[in-house]
């Protein structure tokens, strides 16, 4: 199988605290992989070293194979890598078509006109991929003012603009209903087989991870400690320490 | 320079960096705890200044009078500033940032009247410190006693600040709002003292700055813009809510001030270098290198994560075109009926309505608040009045010419101020403006120094006061549409989609840097084009077009109008340019009153005239539904 993303030595310090260290791994197409551990294990930094917003102390990150380390956010998106914010970060004045659309014109490279309208092109698509993330009634409401859970689902919506190959999804359920969790990560795993997508996701809510991710790895305060299929996690005696508080 | 010389310019430079040091430091702790970038805080050193003046007067030349002067005058200010809090910004903490420092203009304005009501516009000499007034020997060279002292100063005032922070709960709340405001609300305290608190020590340690210059410095009116230029740039070279970073920019800008008057003229391979003229720039130009290469000053910290990233601003609507049209023909008509008054201040009006809607696009929509705006504005005035008198154009040409030279200065201007944002970035524009306005001011040979240039009048066929309001109308309301058109345009887009998320912008692929620095020249170039209009109304030009003051009045027109409607800023400058004009003519003190009513405005319209006017408008009609 072949690995959209590859990750190989993985290292990062602030500080004295070493957030990551030594972490490898990878994730193919149409592929879920959960990234779980507790708070401050150091997912999120691991996310930020993978999409360009913090450079790794050392370490390769491959995307289809190509090195991608030292590269800006931007670029790495423009090779098709799609990110949700743990913090949800939309564009709060825009209304939810048009933060799609601002991804799409993006991806179509069309943000420098400036005498066209903005919002003349692209409103089929946009809504197209709204209303695979059940947002299109909400289309026209202003990001300011929605629910938190409506947010995490408008970010999909904009992560999924540019066909991505990668997407990434930090903490992508945090603040949903329990419910709408589970659908939301089903809705993730339905796209992203059918268009050979691979995920990689953290997540709090052992339902989803256990119900959705292909396969699993732990983190521990910034070390691998358990990888593999849902089952053999589940029983790991180590995996169980962390999350049980054991004798660490 | 011998070693002695330059010991004198050492210990000059020191003396000069104690009171710009407490300035600074009352500054800085200011904003830590209230997340207010008081402009006021030059106007109460401003204070400080002419109350010790009086006091001495007052308690005779005596050490003991002079040393109580200089208290007295410390807690007078320091009681001012503690009233401005509990009069004014206490009720505007939850109204948008910028809202507050409009308020923080007005008490600039209110103050410098009052002040010019007390104490007349007279410079006002202070006597020498009694008893202190004779000077050392060191090296051959007599240095002041007073001087020595104030580079006392400066260390003993760190000292008790640190102690007082390190050591006491009021330290404590203090060190824990700057972290986090919220947090301190969270806790139980009682913000309101603990602000009025803040503003009592942050002011009496300006008050202070200013009362012990009194041997050094004449008080004059001009020196609140001065001092608060100095004070920002300090502040943001040591790093906001750093002391010690305050301390030390304060010791380098004093000191390499003092060598540049130290060292004079000389003569390197044949070229002449006047650093002398240097002083002016000098600070802006290592404010300018510390930034680039330390993009949160010396000592200064990145901003912890904020929770409140500025305010939402609601989302833009295009006026309506039937609306537009109608005011048009209005425009249009006005010389048909009004006297050569009337269209005169019309003139002037659409002029600042370019100004401040150009501004309005990059401080609003693009998230860039500008403190220096007036540069692209004087610079085009210049730019224009320079290619008709020096290079001898016909006056279309430099009227055309004129908004791509300030759009050039706006592009190099631009590159730098990108790489930041908030309060650092709004500074670095501060400081750019000033050295712009420095060179106007200093390069008498070519743009005529502190006189400016006269002659310059418009062709024959637009000499007719009405001939030339047609064609500012035309050009100025051609500029306002353009920017108009760009906000709804896939660029403008792309720039409130940056204010709103950096983070989201580039991850969505978007450039946001080259977005922002192409913003930056397009409103450069169009205040260029509203300064060149200008010039050629006027017939000459002085460097005021790119001063502090013009700055702000900027500023104060898109504040006053609201940032967040297009229409805003554009009434705006037409209240601001009628009202000035208006009460120019019959007092003295017109800035009071101009700034007493935007007080009244702030406290009464905390969305800007425009928005609480739809306020009440939506108000109304519900009541009426
Ligand atoms: N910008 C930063 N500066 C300093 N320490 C950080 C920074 N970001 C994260 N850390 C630290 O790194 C560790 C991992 O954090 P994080 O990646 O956010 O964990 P997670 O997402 O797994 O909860 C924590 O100890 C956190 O305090
Ligand atoms: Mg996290």
């Amino acid at each position: 199988m072949n690995a959209v993303l590859q990750v190989e030595g993985l290292h990062k310090a602030f500080g004295g605290v070493q957030a990551v260290a030594d972490v490898s791994f990878a994730v193919s197409a149409g592929e879920l992989l959960a990234l779980i551990g507790p708070n401050g294990a150091g997912k999120s930094t691991c996310f930020n070293m993978l999409n360009g917003q913090l450079a790794p102390d050392a370490g390769v990150v491959r995307l289809d194979g190509k090195d991608i380390v030292g590269l800006t956010p931007r670029a790495i998106w423009r090779r098709g890598v799609g990110r949700t914010f743990q913090i949800t970060a939309t564009f709060a004045s825009l209304s939810v078509r048009e933060n799609v659309q601002m991804a799409l014109y993006s991806h179509a490279g069309k943000l420098r006109s400036l005498l066209q309208r903005f919002g003349a092109s692209f409103g089929v698509e946009a809504d197209a991929l709204l209303d695979q993330v059940g947002m299109l009634d909400q289309a026209d409401r202003i990001c300011g003012v929605l629910a938190y859970g409506d947010l995490k689902r408008v970010e999909l919506a904009m992560a999924l603009a540019n066909r991505p190959r990668l997407l990434l999804m930090d903490e992508p359920t945090a603040g949903m209903a329990p419910k709408e969790r589970v659908a939301l990560m089903a809705l993730t795993a339905r796209l992203a087989r059918a268009q050979k997508i691979a995920v990689l996701f953290t997540e709090h809510d052992m339902d989803v991870v256990f119900g959705q991710a292909d396969r699993i790895i732990v983190l521990d305060r910034g070390r691998l400690i358990a990888g593999g299929i849902p089952e053999d996690v589940r029983t790991n005696p180590d995996v169980r320490a962390v999350y049980l508080g054991g004798t660490h | 320079m011998t070693f002695a010389s330059i010991l004198i310019q050492l210990l000059n430079g020191l003396a000069a960096a104690s009171s710009l040091f407490l300035v600074s430091a009352g500054l800085s702790l200011i904003f830590g705890v209230t997340r207010i970038v008081n402009f006021a805080h030059g106007s109460l050193y401003m204070l400080g200044l002419y109350a010790a003046y009086s006091l001495i007067e007052l308690l005779g030349r005596t050490p003991l009078g002079f040393w109580s002067a200089v208290v007295l005058a410390s807690i007078a200010v320091g009681l001012v500033g503690a009233a401005i809090e509990v009069v004014v910004l206490r009720r505007i903490y939850r109204a948008p940032e910028l809202f507050q420092l409009l308020a923080t203009f007005a008490v600039v304005l209110v103050i410098k009247d009052a002040a010019l009501f007390a104490w007349g516009a007279e410079d006002l000499v202070g006597p020498r410190a009694p008893g202190l007034g004779e000077a050392v020997q060191i090296m051959g060279k007599r240095i002041p006693v007073y001087d020595l002292l104030l580079i006392a100063a400066g260390p003993l005032v760190l000292g008790i600040m640190w102690l007082l922070l390190a050591r006491t709960r009021w330290g404590a709340l203090v060190r824990a709002a700057t972290q986090d405001r919220e947090m301190v609300g969270a806790l139980g305290v009682d913000q309101a003292k603990l602000f009025t608190s803040v503003f009592f020590v942050g002011a009496l340690l300006a008050g202070l700055g200013g009362a012990l210059q009194i041997p050094r410095e004449p008080a004059n009116l001009d020196l609140d813009l001065s001092v608060i230029a100095d004070a920002f740039v300090v502040t943001v070279v040591g790093g906001l809510g750093s002391l010690g970073g305050a301390f030390l920019a304060a010791i380098l800008i004093g000191v390499a001030k003092a060598f540049c008057i130290g060292i004079g003229t000389v003569h390197v391979f044949g070229f002449e270098i006047i650093f002398s003229k240097l002083v002016m720039v000098v600070e802006f130009v290592i404010m300018g290198v510390v930034l680039v290469l330390r993009p949160y000053g010396l000592l200064g910290k990145k901003p912890a994560l904020q929770r409140a990233i500025g305010d939402i601003l609601p989302p833009l609507t295009s006026p309506r075109w039937q609306v537009a049209v109608a005011w048009i023909v209005l425009f249009l008509l006005i010389p048909l009926f009004a006297d050569r008054y009337v269209v005169v201040l019309m003139t002037d009006i659409a002029c600042f309505a370019l100004f401040a809607a150009s501004l309005h696009f990059i401080m609003g929509p693009a998230g860039m608040v500008s403190f220096g705006h007036a540069a692209y504005f004087g610079l085009g005035a210049y730019a224009a009045a320079l290619l008709f008198k020096r290079a001898g154009l016909p006056m279309e040409a430099a009227l055309l010419l004129a908004p791509f030279c300030a759009g050039l200065f706006a592009l190099v201007y631009g590159w730098f101020c990108v790489r930041l944002s908030g309060v650092y970035l709004a500074m670095l524009t501060l400081a750019f403006a000033q050295i712009s306005w420095s060179v106007v001011f200093q390069w008498d040979a070519l743009t005529g120094g502190s006189n400016g240039l006269v002659g310059i009048w418009p062709s024959a066929w637009l000499a007719g006061k009405s001939a030339y309001y047609y064609m500012t109308l035309a050009l100025c309301g051609a500029g306002i549409a353009l920017l108009w058109r760009v906000l709804f345009s896939p660029f403008g887009y792309a720039l409130r989609a940056g204010r709103d998320s950096p983070l989201r912008a580039e991850a969505i692929g978007i450039d946001l840097r080259s977005f922002q620095w192409a913003a930056f020249a397009l409103v450069g170039g169009l205040a260029g084009l509203a300064g060149a209009v200008f010039a050629f109304s006027k017939g000459s030009i002085s460097p005021s077009a790119v001063s502090i003051a013009q700055s702000t009045d900027g500023l104060v027109m898109v504040l006053l109008g609201g940032v967040e409607t297009l229409t805003g800023p554009v009434v705006g400058a037409a209240i601001f340019t009628w009202l000035r004009d208006e009460v120019a003519r019959r007092t003295e003190f017109w800035r009071a009153v101009l700034g007493l009513t935007i007080l009244a405005i702030v406290l009464l319209f905390p969305q800007g005239l425009v928005g609480g006017l739809k306020a009440l408008a939506n108000r109304w009609r519900e009541a009426r539904a």
